[in-house]
């Protein structure tokens, strides 16, 4: 297995407090690695810095063998890297189609042929494909700002594979969606990995989510990583029930 | 997508011109030229609904592009002889090549400091189309703007001029249409909409501020071309930060990010007015009152209200959502 991505000893600074403090990992291509820790530890900080919306303060991120750091998050994507927020994340005002089209369309030919090309760049069938595989088709017309919870969810992580990426950071997508949707939503991320190849790193407060999900799991703790294993591993691990339970 | 409001929008437009051809006859020089102002200042509007209503981005600085384009027109068929096609054009390249420099502060600066940043370029223009006599003729102006010459037919007339505005008018407005319902209009929206999450798409937010802001500034170019040769006089007044307000204001009370909205903004800031000058010296008051009151009312314009009525008329069916704003 190809490794796809290795964050090296990344640490981010602002101003006198560390919020990630030299976390090193490698995600293997096709797998989903969690990232659980609790709230403060600095995991959305590092997918900040992973995608370039933020600058790390030291240490190295590589796609691919290739050194990425420091690039923003439109190159990243255009790389293959897509993501999914943890606050909502939709266009408003667009319908659920028009969102998933905007999500596909920067990668389709070159400005000047988008201007004169299809409206839709050609991508209608692929949103009202994607549409069905995340079950909205109800919803396809509906403005996204109008949508439940649960389903601009759905929707914002139907966005982030609509260009087809080689790899996908999920920031706590079961966050606030209910039962139901949430064994929706799981269901149709593992049919994602295993169909589409794409690889997942997945923030989760959710413990039953990430622990059914994902293949393995890194265990952060105020800025640093406190365990790496299968979900059983860490799950047995003494210092990761400590940093839950505390002391 | 519903394409049919698309071409509802399309369709009116044509219509639009058409009737406009029409609509002057009988009406005398004088209303013909508030009908030629108001399809002149909707062009501006237009503009402005690209930069501030559909991307999103705050500029105080429409009529201060609208003076360059006024100014670049009138010295270019008064003193270099050019033809009115030609200056109409480079009017247009102008404004876009300069909102192109100026929307690099909107790069880096967000809200309100972009609209302070063209607030003050604002003010700079106008400091130097009056204070610049060589070039501008200051607080004189320029006078003696010719009408244009089209395929050998003049303009000299209120009518025929008339006629050539809602020929350009409606050639400028086709345009923009095409250009909202393209991916670029999409991808403009989404700047407005969520910078973040559409540069995390792929979407090159540099690139798409830029040219919102310089296509804007080409259509406040547009305009300032097609007005040089209405008014035949022009001087710095009505390019000053007030007017650019007003531009702002009939952005809002005809409808943000309507494609049709600019139309009926600026039938409400110029046309409106004049309807009101009956009322002598209370005009003013009255004309403040009804904007205020409408904006009160529908914070969407009067095309948000229109459509929130049509809604209404159709029965949405059971359990779908408030309103969607026709944006593209």
């Amino acid at each position: 297995m190809a490794t796809v991505l290795e964050v090296e000893g990344v640490r981010k600074q602002f101003g006198g407090i560390t919020a990630v403090d030299g976390v090193s990992f490698t995600v293997e291509e096709g797998e989903i690695l969690g990232i659980i820790g609790p709230n403060g530890c600095g995991k959305s900080t590092l997918f900040n810095c992973i995608l370039g919306q933020l600058a790390p303060t030291a240490g190295r991120i590589r796609l691919d063998g290739m050194d990425v750091t420091g690039m923003n998050p439109e190159q990243m994507n255009r790389r293959g890297v897509s993501r999914t927020f943890q606050l909502l994340q939709v266009f408003p005002e667009l319908s659920v189609r028009e969102n998933l089209i905007l999500a596909g369309q920067e990668h389709q030919g070159t400005m000047l042929s988008r201007l004169f090309g299809a409206r839709d760049a050609g991508l209608t069938a692929a949103a009202d494909r994607m549409i069905g595989f995340f079950r909205l088709q109800h919803l396809a017309d509906t403005r996204a700002g109008g949508l439940s919870y649960g389903q601009q969810k759905l929707l914002d992580a139907a966005m982030a594979f609509m260009a087809g990426p080689r790899l996908v950071l999920l920031d706590e997508p079961a966050g606030g969606v209910n039962l139901t949707m949430l064994g929706d939503l799981k269901e149709r991320l593992k049919v994602m990995n295993a169909e589409a190849g794409a690889t997942f790193v997945v923030i989760e407060h959710n413990m039953d989510f990430v622990m059914s999900l994902c293949t393995r799991v890194v265990v952060m703790a105020e800025g640093k990583v406190l365990a790496v294993g299968t979900p059983a591993e860490v799950r047995a691990n003494p210092a990761v029930i400590e940093a839950y339970l505390g002391h | 997508m519903n394409t049919s409001r698309f071409d509802a929008v399309f369709a009116t437009l044509v219509l639009g011109a058409v009737i406009l051809w029409f609509a002057p006859a009988g009406m005398g020089r004088y209303g013909t030229y508030v009908l030629s102002l108001w399809l002149v200042t909707a062009v501006a509007v237009m503009g402005l609904n690209l930069t501030l209503g559909i991307a999103g981005l705050k500029s105080l600085a429409q009529a201060a592009f609208m003076g360059i384009g006024a100014y670049a027109t009138a010295l270019l068929t008064t003193k270099a002889g050019i033809g009115w096609l030609p200056a109409f054009a480079i009017s247009g390249a102008l404004c876009f090549a300069v909102g192109l420099l100026l929307g690099f502060p909107a790069l880096r600066v967000k809200a309100h400091y972009l609209a302070f940043v063209t607030l003050a370029f604002s003010t700079l223009v106008w400091l130097v189309l009056r204070n610049e006599q060589w070039l501008t003729g200051g607080v004189f102006g320029i006078s003696n703007i010719p009408r244009p010459m089209i395929f050998g037919i003049k303009t000299d007339n209120a009518l025929p001029f008339h006629r050539f505005v809602v020929v350009v008018t409606l050639l400028l407005a086709l345009v923009l249409w095409w250009l909202v319902r393209s991916p670029w209009g999409r991808a403009f929206l989404a700047l407005r909409e969520n910078p973040v999450r559409a540069a995390s798409l792929g979407v090159n937010i540099r690139a798409y501020t830029l040219l919102a802001f310089a296509i804007g500034s080409a259509y406040a170019g547009f305009a300032g071309a097609l007005y040089a040769p209405l008014v035949e006089f022009i001087d710095p007044s009505p390019f000053q930060l007030s007017a650019s307000f007003f531009l702002l204001l009939m952005v809002v009370a005809g409808g943000s990010g309507y494609q049709l909205g600019p139309f009926v903004g600026a039938l409400l800031g110029v046309v409106l007015p004049e309807w009101l000058r009956f009322t002598g010296g209370l005009y003013l008051i009255i004309f403040a009152a009804i904007v205020i009151g409408l904006l009160i009312a529908c914070p969407q314009g009067v095309l948000g209200l229109l459509e929130r009525g049509w809604i209404a008329v159709r029965r949405r069916p059971v359990g779908s959502n408030p309103p969607i704003k026709e944006t593209v």
